[in-house]
């Protein structure tokens, strides 16, 4: 059963129009700040149009798991605060804030954009664990896209703390020694409603969705991550599209990340 | 030995840079960012809206819950955890009461009017400016408020008394003075207190100097607060 | 001392002094404290003889009999449906409101409005509790099908519609576009994507820049120059 407000997104991209004059592959303005926070080791804000999205690492001196004894330690959390929307409430994160975490967290983690063997500190005993947090401040549609390219601007944008004489953080002096990051991947987000596949999608598109995919691509191109949302199915052409569009996107939103 | 100059060069009743600005999340019905020194402060209004579970409506007046949250990176050091915690629950709590005399929600009776204050960096003063940024939030949602309310940390440090203290200004005990933070909120009109609370060691006549230096400074930054408004409603209707 | 401290059309905001003095009247959105007047809420100061008010420029809708508003089919009750307004109260429409022919009183309601339709209504009561009723017997009063929904500002419809409805007029004149204004803020469009898409600019601009003078004409000039029609801000014809 289709909804009039499905119908009428249908309608207008029938005639390769969106609600917002853009064609379906068109996307947004997108603008990125630096350093946009002092008390983070590294910060950025992520414009996408009128979503805002800003990202903080903070870095700390831990333990190595016991297993990977010669990595150091990666997070990534989202929060959906309730003042970027309406429909987020206050409370630990939900489901929608786990995917968005989860999902960056996976670009980072299997692109390997991190070397975590360039975060020992000591073999063994001390490593440094990179925690990245990313917080919408308005939510006017792809947030995964501007939550990727926060964390990853963030990351970028990190210099490293001191070690203080007890072997914990020095937060007070900090170093000019960038993160090791080898590689940038960057999540785009990719709509199917009806038979037309859009990019880079307003809140009102996101309510009309039948199936989504969320593609993660690094520099060279090759996949680090992929996120199918939406209750309707893809063909393997369609999904072979879509890789094709994430592709160029990324391209296009990696350049943004150059200053 | 009295505090003779404070750290960063400051006036005793200087407060540091303030910038502040009206309107930025578009999808609130009313939002600010105010930044003193390196504290800053998001807050967004959604409201009056409907208020769920239903046992917490009022059939008499609508009701105003805040909110207060530090982000994880907004520490000096460490991460901070998300979930907020009792600082963060106490903090919400007497920021509603805060801004409670300025609001008169009777003819908006069973609804919620919900501040949300998020900050992404701090360096003390936070519930202050948490507290400042809400009143703009609210007043550029439309709604009606008797007055302004703008709120700074003030202090006694060495037996100075000093408005807008800093981290270190707060850490800065010695063995004979102490340090007391007094973080204060004003009504501009009627110079009334709305906010009190203390940390720390002060005396009666001490205490009374720092309310009336806190009092002057509230009122130049509820002059801040007003321009913020006026800026961007001036801007729509020229 | 009588003084007027700001003048006719000023922005004021909450806690401006906008007078002195004993002679002067507080009206909406002013209140009187000693021998001040101040102002409660963000607008702009209208000064008629000794009157002082505020004409809001932010705010939530406050419902009021006799509006015409935008609303949502969100429950099928016993007796009539739950109406969302899209703002802090909802309403609910009574059978014997609902059209002007007989509904039997086994009537599947549901299959009159369902959830999630849209109806342009009428407040035909308010009680003090906010509890509002609805009606779409009425003039231009209907269920809406298709289109496209856009929240405004509250205190911006009377601009958006303009006189004897001239703003809306010249839309449809400009694009095609169906646009049904709702005091509740919500506003319906319906047309072609092209024209719609216009449209919205349009509202925007409208909202945008809707204190500033000679707005009629700078929309003229806008939809003329975006469509390539002449439009003429003439009164809306009963039954656009």
């Amino acid at each position: 059963m289709i909804t009039e407000q499905k119908q009428h997104v249908l309608a207008y991209l029938n005639k390769g129009l969106r609600y917002d004059g853009r064609k379906p592959l068109d996307y947004r303005n997108v603008t990125i700040e630096y350093g946009i926070t002092k008390s983070a080791e590294g910060s950025a804000r992520v414009r996408i149009g009128d979503t805002e999205v800003i990202a903080g690492v903070k870095m700390s001196v831990e333990k190595p798991y016991p297993d990977t004894p010669d990595k150091g330690n990666l997070m990534v959390n989202a929060e959906l605060r309730p003042l970027a929307s309406p429909k987020f409430e206050t409370g630990p994160p939900g489901d929608q804030a786990i995917e968005l975490a989860r999902v960056v967290d996976r670009g980072i983690r299997e692109s390997e954009a991190i070397n975590v063997h360039d975060l020992v500190i000591k073999s063994g005993e001390m490593v440094w664990s990179v925690m990245i947090d990313i917080i919408p401040i308005n939510d006017a549609g792809n947030l995964f896209d501007a939550a990727g390219l926060a964390a990853l601007a963030a990351l970028r944008d990190a210099r490293m703390p001191g070690i203080t004489a007890l072997n914990k953080a020095d937060y007070d002096n900090r170093t000019d020694k960038k993160l090791p990051l080898k590689h940038e991947p960057i999540p785009v987000t990719v709509l199917k409603v009806g038979n037309t596949l859009l990019v880079d999608p307003l809140s009102d598109e996101e309510d009309v969705v039948d199936a989504r995919l969320t593609v993660c691509s690094t520099e060279d191109g090759s996949l680090a991550a992929l996120q199918k949302g939406g209750e309707h199915p893809f063909t393997i052409e369609e999904i072979d599209q879509i890789i094709g569009i994430a592709q160029e996107n990324a391209k296009m939103l990696r350049s943004k990340l150059a200053r | 030995m009295p505090y003779p100059k404070r750290f960063d060069g400051r006036k005793f009743d200087e407060t540091r840079p303030i910038v502040a600005k009206v309107g930025v999340i578009p999808r609130a019905d009313g939002s600010a960012m105010f930044k003193i020194g390196n504290t800053v402060a998001y807050a967004a209004v959604y409201g009056p809206r409907n208020l769920h579970p239903k046992f917490m409506q009022d059939p008499k007046t609508g009701i105003l819950r805040c909110d207060y949250n530090m982000l994880p990176f907004s520490g000096h050091g460490e991460r901070v955890r998300p979930g907020g915690g009792r600082r963060a629950r106490e903090i919400s709590m007497v920021t509603e009461n805060a801004l409670r005399p300025i609001l008169d929600l009777r003819e908006y009776p069973n609804t919620v009017v919900d501040v949300f204050i998020d900050l992404p960096q701090t360096d003390a003063g936070t519930r202050c400016a948490g507290i400042t940024a809400a009143a703009m939030a609210l007043a550029d949602a439309g709604i009606e408020m008797k007055d302004m309310v703008a709120a700074v940390a003030v202090g006694n440090v060495q037996g100075s008394i000093i408005a807008d203290l800093t981290y270190d200004e707060e850490q800065n005990k010695t063995e004979t003075e102490g340090v007391a933070d007094i973080p204060v909120a004003f009504m501009p009109n009627s110079g009334k207190v709305t906010l009190l609370q203390m940390d720390g060691k002060v005396g009666r006549a001490e205490l009374k100097k720092a309310l009336e230096l806190g009092r002057e400074v509230c009122k130049k930054i509820a002059e801040i607060q007003k321009a913020a408004l006026r800026a961007k409603y001036m801007g729509e209707s020229q | 001392m009588e003084e007027l401290k700001m003048q006719d059309k000023a922005v004021v905001v909450p806690g401006d002094t906008v007078a002195q003095g004993m002679g002067f009247l507080p009206s909406k959105g002013t209140y009187r404290e000693n021998d001040k007047i101040i102002a409660n809420r963000v607008g702009l100061l209208s000064v008629e003889g000794k009157v002082l008010k505020v004409v809001p420029l932010a705010g939530s809708y406050m419902p009021k009999i006799g509006d015409r508003v935008l609303g949502q089919v969100s429950d099928v009750l016993f007796s009539g449906w739950r109406v969302e307004l899209f703002g802090p109260y909802s309403s609910v429409l009574g059978v014997k409101d609902a059209t002007n022919e007989f509904i039997g009183r086994g009537a599947n309601l549901a299959e009159i409005f369902g959830l999630g339709d849209l109806v342009v209504c009428k407040i035909v009561n308010v009680t003090s509790q906010k509890l509002i009723d609805v009606s779409l017997r009425g003039p231009g009063l209907r269920k809406l099908k298709g289109g496209r929904l856009i929240k405004v500002s509250p205190m911006k419809v009377p601009r958006i519609i303009g006189k004897d409805g001239s703003m809306v007029s010249m839309i449809k004149q400009a694009t095609g576009v169906n646009v049904v204004v709702g005091m509740n803020g919500m506003v319906w469009i319906d047309g072609t994507p092209e024209g719609e898409i216009v449209a919205v600019e349009t509202i925007d601009k409208i909202q945008n820049e809707a204190h500033q003078p000679g707005l009629t004409n700078k929309i003229k000039e806008f939809l003329e120059q975006k469509t390539g029609k002449k439009v003429e801000p003439r009164a809306l014809a009963e039954g656009e």
